[in-house]
């Protein structure tokens, strides 16, 4: 690291890359809305325009991609209700760190229901 | 006379002690320090030193021998030396620390310790930054006690629950730790960062005090409170343990109670 001509990372701990991924699940999702916003766009064009184009997404790759949309989506959520308890209620500045591991505790108990059946859909034909 | 027959005596009677096996262990560390001198370079580096230390020495011991024994030319700031002036706050092992009060035996000595200067703030040389933007931030918020009544001609009293309702945020000493923690205020300079907010928390959460509604209407900005992300940056980094991000969140909630 120091022979490199750059310093070093700033050395932040769970508050830090909670809310480095907050921004990045954030702005990944704003991506999404604004295809999202223009492929169902397109069923004022022509339904037949609006199925051409849902229709290629009906591949793994696709399937993946989708997973991992909503992993974000999940993410973006919960640690969203958790900055607005660290705000708002008295005790949240306190507990910051137990909320991290509630938003994660409810993330892994959404996504594991929901990527049994999503991948399950995408893979089982 | 007197007073160097005392030193003598005082010179003698450690002399056995040093030898006599209750010396301080010593171990070998490796400091790397990124160095950068605007009159000769564009660009920061990294510099090395191998040193021995003391196992009671702290990372302002290391800097002072290679400031004083080996290369003169290592600029930092530092007064006290003992926690209270807030002078020597830099980078140490990637995270912001007072130099004075970081033990070496606390740091993992097994790889070298790196001590850059703190972020956010413009180097002027190795790890001295300007601090001018963070005392402009700290000015702009009215520091100071803002009473219109007539000058009483003793103390003005306080209760022991109001004078405890700010007691977290009097302990700051104005290092820039918690500031150039701060993500936000590394990518917008113009933020007032969390010292300006923690000393208007200081007056803003004083009973004796007048001034909090336009404390609190300076900080209802743009760059003000809400600018805060709550990374607990500041928190961490706080030398006095302030809880700087409860602190912020105690001036929205008072911002957002004062507009309703």
């Amino acid at each position: 690291m120091a022979n490199s001509s750059r310093g070093t990372l700033y050395r932040g701990q769970y508050g830090m890359w909670s809310w480095v991924a907050h921004r990045i699940t954030g702005v990944a999702i704003f991506f999404f809305l604004l295809v999202h916003v223009l492929d169902t766009a397109l069923v004022r064009v022509s339904p037949e325009a609006y199925n051409a184009v849902i229709a290629t997404y009906k591949n793994p790759v696709m399937g993946l991609g989708e997973a991992g949309l909503v992993a974000a989506i999940v993410y973006h959520a919960f640690n969203g209700l958790r900055i607005i308890l660290i705000d708002f209620w008295k005790g949240g500045t306190k507990n910051q760190k137990g909320l991290l591991w509630g938003v994660l505790a409810l993330w892994v108990i959404v996504m594991i229901p929901f990527l049994i059946r999503h991948l399950s859909v995408v893979f089982g034909g | 006379m007197s007073t160097a027959v005392t030193e003598n005596q005082n010179q003698d009677a450690q002399q056995p002690d040093a030898e006599g096996g209750q010396s301080i262990p010593t171990y070998d560390i490796v400091l790397q320090v990124r160095r950068y001198d605007p009159e000769f370079e564009t660009e920061a580096h990294w510099d090395e030193w191998k040193l021995t230390m003391y196992g009671t020495d702290r990372v302002l011991d290391a800097l002072h021998k290679v400031k004083w024994e080996l290369d003169g030319s290592l600029s930092f700031r530092r007064s006290c030396a003992h926690g209270v002036c807030g002078s020597d706050a830099m980078r140490i092992n990637g995270r912001n620390r007072l130099a004075c009060k970081t033990l070496l035996k606390d740091l993992d000595l097994s790889k070298p310790i790196t001590v850059e200067p703190i972020k956010g703030l413009p180097c002027e040389k190795d790890l001295i930054v300007d601090m001018e933007p963070f005392f402009q931030s700290y000015r702009e918020i009215m520091p100071f006690l803002v009473n219109e009544d007539h000058t009483p001609t003793g103390e003005r009293f306080q209760s022991q629950e109001d004078r405890e309702r700010f007691d977290d945020t009097t302990k700051c000493i104005l290092c820039a730790a918690c500031t150039s923690s701060c993500p936000v205020f590394w990518t917008d300079g113009q933020y007032f960062g969390p010292a300006a907010i923690v000393n208007a928390h200081r007056f803003i959460f004083d009973s004796r005090d007048q001034a909090g509604d336009m404390r609190l209407e300076i900080l209802n900005d743009k760059e003000g409170v809400w600018r805060c992300r709550t990374t607990f940056n500041c928190t961490e980094a706080c030398p006095r343990g302030i809880q700087v991000t409860k602190a912020i969140a105690e001036v929205k909630k008072a911002v957002f109670a004062s507009a309703l």
